[in-house]
């Protein structure tokens, strides 16, 4: 095992730390809630002389992104973050990227999304762009946040990759949150991402035309070719983490289980709220019931056969949203439902909403939430139809 | 000897095409020409983004391309923006020791749209920022490439298809939007206008401000046959019009030093320049004269900041 060094340190710092051991180029980031700390810490990094890079302060998420395509597609290692109305205003940006295959690596510390206005953590933002081409995994905690943003280099950058990655840390929970955690020598990092080199640059000697015109004569050709090479990606951002595992002894997955085994109740959950499932888990199963925790890692490619496997013994599933898509209920839980449609033995999906921004999810929440669908289980044997419930709002009754 | 150089100027210009023959550009497009001539002064130590709009559609259809150089393309709004990145992304590998410093040259290319409307933001960013590029704005004066419509750069009473003429309407009602002066208030080290009618200023402007340290800004004129409404042989002449009316005057400004490329004491009158527009058929004499009054009033200002007497 490699040598490394406990430390306290933020979230943010953890990111920052992150892209300084990976050497990054190119820096271009606009401020905002919850993110700042990550730019902070990273320009002092740069103003010390301790990173080498270009730090663009950019007037806008939108040219945060644009010039990271640009300073990709010429050859430099990138980074960004953002959060929230961040991500919604370079949303347009972010597609191309992913569709040009140039390997950007962005960090979004989780917001909710206005109006009324909020700087709180949700997973709207995130939910907005799930089908932009961009892999998106989840941190749980400062610790993940830095191993995964090192691995996330290693994935985009990787030749049969070619794609951006985008690291989710929750606002506040993660960003700003103090915690012990083991950090690298930098020589041990510097072994485990491979200098960069992209094919394809913009290089005098060599010119290439990058972001053509595609009218319908060949338009869903390069869609087609985009979605094989997006869904390969899993079995590299595998091996990534499999390599990341046997240097530092930290392993992930794109589907992880705590006491899972014999459950026949499953609590489904991503992001850092899942450290808080686990303790609900541990009381249930203290109690002798037969419940476990599976979190996504992973959510962009979406795990399918890894989820499948997860839950093949279960019969009830309970899935969290810290999101609503308004008219049909929780993003989550309504592609695992999907994932799990064309099996021929699949589990009860009871989906719940809570968490919205920053909205804090207690123990007692997750005991209500597998109490409760075990309820909604009885109602839809009786054949009854069940409704995406809300937890802990408040209805103005009785107060 | 001035007739002498006036033989020699143009052999000085490189025969060959860096923007390659075989686009899909209207007959007699003014962009295409002007595109053309500031790849000739640029030569090939270059990288090119270009905004969406004319230049990309005609350029770019998968799977050919007329840039011979390396060319980006990737939305509409953001061409300053991507080039800050593809400037930074050099100077930090070159430091870095990743790259030789071969002194490549970064330039920026949209439409009046891509600049002065839904680009602004990003232009100014990159401008206030100093990065050291070139940006050139291919001024056609509306939305070509979707169908004529209005942008901030349309001339004030022009016919456009989302300013159009009707009982209540003369057109365009507002003045165009005056872009290099909002790029001299950045008090970036070059600006420059410039118009393909005139194409060895132009060539020397595009050099100048490739050669100048920190961000240049070369706004050119570029007629449009299609959306001005006129016959495709007349937009060398158009051009010209537009310059010896004073309705675009030719300019450069030096580290905030005005100079004027060609000065004419007696302008010719606007309604030269109009006439075989049909974009302007609809104008009555008093209009004109309104129009008239403005660019004289516009060019004496002008002639004042160069120190003209």
């Amino acid at each position: 095992m490699k040598k490394e060094r406990v430390v306290g340190l933020e979230g943010s710092f953890a990111v920052a730390e992150a892209v300084r051991m990976a050497n990054a180029d190119v820096i271009a980031a606009y401020p905002i809630t919850p993110q700042t700390h990550i730019v902070e810490r990273l320009s002092e990094m740069v103003a010390d002389g301790d990173l080498d890079a270009e730090f663009i302060c950019v007037e806008s998420e939108h040219t945060a992104m644009s010039a990271c395509v640009g300073a990709s597609a010429a050859g430099g290692r990138v980074f960004t973050c953002t959060a929230g109305q961040g991500l919604e205003l370079m949303h347009e940006v972010l597609y191309i990227p992913s569709s040009m295959r140039l390997p950007v690596v962005e960090v979004i510390a989780n917001r909710a999304l206005s109006a009324p206005l909020t700087v709180w953590c949700d997973h709207s933002d995130m939910m907005a762009v799930r089908d932009i081409g961009w892999i998106q995994m989840l941190a749980e905690n400062n610790q993940q946040a830095f191993d995964l943003t090192l691995c996330a280099y290693r994935i985009a950058e990787d030749s049969e990759v070619l794609f951006p990655v985008m690291v989710h840390i929750d606002g506040f929970y993660l960003s700003h949150v103090i915690e012990d955690m083991n950090l690298p020598e930098d020589e041990e990092v510097a072994g485990f991402i491979p200098e960069y080199e992209h094919p394809f640059t913009l290089d005098p000697d060599k010119p290439v035309s990058m972001g053509c015109y595609g009218p319908p004569f060949i338009y869903p050709e390069t869609k087609k070719a985009q979605e094989v090479a997006f869904e390969n990606t899993i079995s590299k951002i595998i091996e990534t983490w499999k390599a990341f595992g046997d240097r530092f002894g930290r392993h992930y997955a794109p589907v992880e289980k705590y006491r899972m085994e014999d459950a026949k109740i499953a609590l489904l959950t991503m992001g850092s709220c899942s450290e808080t499932a686990m303790l609900a888990i541990d009381e249930l199963r203290a109690k002798g019931e037969d419940v476990g925790l599976i979190r996504l890692r992973l959510w962009r490619p979406f795990p399918f056969k890894e989820l499948r496997e997860a839950v093949k013994d279960v019969e009830v599933l309970v899935v969290l949203d810290r999101c609503i898509s308004f008219g049909m209920g929780g993003p989550v839980c309504s592609e695992v439902k999907s994932a799990l449609y064309g099996l021929q033995k699949r589990p009860y999906v009871v989906g719940f909403i809570a968490g919205l921004g920053g909205r804090d999810i207690l123990i007692e929440g997750f005991e209500y939430m597998i109490r409760s669908a075990l309820e909604k289980v009885k109602a839809i044997e009786r054949g009854e139809e069940i409704e995406m419930e809300m937890i802990g709002i408040r209805d103005g009754e009785g107060e | 000897m001035e007739k002498e150089e006036e033989l020699f100027v143009p052999r000085l210009v490189t025969t060959e095409e860096i923007f390659a023959p075989g686009h899909r550009a209207c007959i007699g497009c003014g962009e295409a020409l002007a595109v053309r001539h500031v790849c000739k002064a640029l030569g090939k130590n270059v990288i090119i983004v270009t905004a969406t709009g004319c230049i990309e559609i005609i350029s770019s259809l998968l799977p050919q391309t007329s840039w011979q150089v390396p060319w980006i393309h990737t939305l509409f709004e953001n061409s300053a923006s991507v080039m800050s990145g593809i400037e930074s992304a050099y100077k930090a590998r070159v430091r870095k020791g990743k790259i030789p410093d071969k002194g490549v040259k970064f330039v920026g290319f949209a439409g009046d749209g891509g600049t002065s409307d839904i680009g602004i933001q990003a232009l100014s960013g990159a401008m206030e920022r100093a990065h050291d590029f070139l940006y050139v704005c291919y001024d056609n004066e509306a939305y070509m490439n979707t169908g004529i419509q209005r942008s901030s750069s349309t001339p004030y009473s022009a016919w456009t298809t989302t300013a159009p003429v009707g009982k209540k309407s003369i057109g365009q009602a507002t003045w165009k939007k005056n872009m290099p002066e909002i790029a001299v208030a950045h008090r970036i080290p070059y600006v420059a206008t410039a118009c393909p009618s005139y194409p060895f200023d132009l060539m020397d402007k595009v050099k100048r401000g490739a050669e100048i340290e920190g961000p240049a800004y070369v706004h050119i004129l570029s007629p449009c046959p299609t959306g001005w409404r006129y016959p495709p042989n007349l937009t060398i002449e158009i051009g010209r019009l537009a310059v010896e009316t004073g309705v675009f005057p030719l300019y450069e400004v030096i580290d905030g030093e005005y100079r004027l490329s060609f000065d004419f004491p007696e302008l010719k009158p606007v309604r030269e320049y109009m006439k075989e527009q049909r974009r302007f058929r609809h104008l009555t004499e008093d209009i004109v004269e309104k129009i008239q009054a403005r660019v004289e009033e516009e060019y004496l200002k002008l002639r004042e900041k160069a120190g003209v007497k």
